[in-house]
């Protein structure tokens, strides 16, 4: 270990400040802090010690991803030989699904961090491990024949404008993953939704019925998938959003460890049952009479709900305001589905919503407790008096 | 049911802000903290929720080809719809110069915060776009018309509210010298319209 912090320290020196190479300090030190945790200590003021750093945040919530990360590449491959009817065993659809997967991943992560980088150095602040979570959430929330060119043009999007633009990780309003979504599905709505692009290598073949369930209960046909199929994820969908079984094993992760708010997280699922069970008893229409319990299997709702709403920048503060927060993106959540038939998904754009209004919500909660604060001072010393 | 359908799309779906665009400059200029947001945003609430009914009144009754026959069958003819924008902004601006008179005697630090503003109401694009949708639109009684000048002004409202919380909030941001300001507001706006984008194509 000695040796090889030797050999680093070695080839920092022509980047230390002052030097030949100073401009590009950041990049080396991104990857000296990938390797070495950094022994920088405060000069002055609070001192919190504590071995959970952002970076170790960001780790642990990418380990929460990949059971679905994982299934999702199964399910991929599987989706592809099940709707073809080919026979296939089970590494002939994982790897199949690897094939698609992966490359979406790398763009990813070379873009955004090609994209972090370039911002570092020329604004002169350290490279953020943010984008080692926003990376692969995006690649699981598209669907899985999306063009990798768009891919890429909407992580940038989504990094320059949605977050280096309001100086990087912690400063951004809108989720990024989720921004990077909203951007492809408004500018390349044919390549975002109808029903053979959640099958990949599908759009030549026309005899199959690959439309996600929401989208084929939006266009009022028959659901033919059972619960358990709903809740392991055996369905079409974008690539990793479909098994709510795993997702719920990320879920047990981020709440064991503190990073996701369970408050974010219970307060959605409350308020996503609440409103489809009001529209159970309307029931107008297919998506209506869509038992409640199934509303919270299919879909984003469940990745949503545990991977995005509890992005800890762009989600309300205050413990009141993420209960606030995360029963109205269940309840948008559900509205957007029912009522808008242009988008049978509606966790992504619920979500987006409440990211616009989350510091309202937490101004509106602070002045609230400071006024009551104030009262309890004024009722305080008149006892006193 | 009618009535909430109306009062529902007005502030949702067709947002003064993030689907028209209209009443940029106040929204853009006043909404540097929450205060002073949300005393504008009940500014134009209030002149919104009069100003839309009583324009339906003067189209109706005065302007729209034919309405002047309760007066006499001889006035059948007369189509005095030329006179639409001056007469809707003159009772715009007599709107607004009360809305001034009563915040000033009843709120002066809220006076004194909203400076130029308050009287620049009168000439902002969402009251009189408020009232030229609703002479487009039709509307069949006045009590419409006064639900939809409520819930534009509504989702102005909460279009304002929202960003100056937004704005509070990134005062702590590094955002990149060249953007501080105006040109990052208008990158949030555009942020937050894809947010309001859920809304695009409801019919209610």
């Amino acid at each position: 270990m000695n040796a090889l912090r030797k050999k680093l320290d070695q080839l920092k020196k022509p980047f230390a400040k002052g030097e030949k190479w100073e401009k590009f300090a950041p990049a080396v030190n991104a990857f000296d802090t990938f390797l070495y945790v950094p022994n920088h200590t405060t000069q002055k003021g609070a001192h919190i010690r504590d071995s959970v750093d952002l970076k170790r945040t960001m780790i642990t919530v990418v380990i929460a991803l990949l059971p679905a990360l994982i299934y999702g590449i199964y399910n991929s491959g599987y989706q592809h030989f099940i709707q073809l009817g080919e026979q296939f065993t089970f590494w002939d659809a994982f790897s199949h699904g690897a094939l698609k997967v992966l490359p979406m991943i790398i763009v990813s992560y070379v873009v955004g961090l090609t994209i972090e980088f370039i911002f570092a150095i020329y604004r002169g602040h350290e490279v953020n491990e943010g984008f080692l979570v926003t990376g692969i959430l995006i690649p699981m929330i598209m669907p899985v024949d999306l063009p990798l060119w768009m891919l890429a043009l909407s992580v940038a999007f989504a990094v320059i404008l949605g977050k280096e633009a309001f100086g990087g990780t912690g400063m951004n309003i809108l989720n990024p993953a989720l921004t990077a979504r909203a951007f492809a599905f408004f500018a390349y709505p044919t390549y975002m939704s109808g029903n053979k692009i959640w099958v990949s290598e599908a759009s030549n073949i026309d005899a199959i019925s690959g439309e996600t369930l929401l989208g084929s209960l939006a266009a009022n046909h028959e659901v033919h998938y059972s619960v358990w199929e709903m809740f392991s994820g055996s369905i079409p969908g974008s690539v990793a959003e479909t098994s709510v079984l795993w997702i719920l094993v990320g879920a047990a992760i981020l709440i064991f460890t503190g990073v996701g708010s369970w408050r974010i997280m219970l307060g959605g699922v409350i308020g996503a049952a609440f409103m489809a069970l009001l529209f159970n008893l309307w029931g107008v229409n297919a998506l209506m009479n869509f038992p409640w319990y199934e509303h919270l299997l299919v879909g984003g709702l469940a990745f949503g709900l545990v991977f995005m709403a509890t992005d800890p920048v762009s989600a309300a503060q205050t413990f009141k305001g993420k209960w606030i927060y995360g029963i109205l993106i269940g309840i948008f959540c559900i509205m957007i589905r029912v009522f808008n038939p242009a988008y049978p998904e509606g966790v992504m754009l619920a979500i987006l919503l409440m990211n616009v209004f989350a510091p309202t919500i937490d101004h509106y909660v602070i002045q609230a407790n400071v006024k009551r604060r104030k009262k309890r001072v004024s009722t305080a010393t008149v006892k006193s008096a | 049911m009618e009535y909430v359908n109306l009062f529902v799309r007005s502030i949702f779906i067709e947002n003064m802000i993030f689907a028209y665009f209209l009443g940029m400059c106040s929204y853009l200029a006043v909404s540097k903290t929450v205060k002073t947001a949300v005393g504008l945003g009940a500014a134009v609430i209030f002149v919104l929720a009069i100003t839309v009914p009583m324009n339906f009144m003067i189209d109706n009754y005065l302007l729209k080809p034919g309405a002047l026959s309760w007066l006499s069958p001889d006035l059948a003819e007369l189509d005095l719809s030329f006179l639409s924008f001056i007469l809707f902004i003159a009772v715009i601006a007599f709107m607004v110069q009360l809305v001034e008179m009563i915040v000033e005697r009843f709120a002066p630090a809220l006076y004194g915060a909203l400076g130029i503003f308050l009287p620049l109401i009168a000439v902002n694009c969402a009251i009189l776009g408020a009232s030229l949708f609703m002479q487009q639109k039709d509307f069949s009684s006045v009590g419409e018309a006064s639900v939809y000048g409520l819930g534009s002004g509504v989702g102005w409202f909460l279009a304002i509210l929202a960003i100056a919380s937004i704005r509070e909030k990134i005062t702590y941001s590094n955002v990149p010298a060249s953007l501080r300001g105006l040109g990052i507001t208008y990158i949030i706006t555009g942020l937050m319209a894809i947010g309001f984008m859920s809304f695009m194509g409801i019919k209610l």
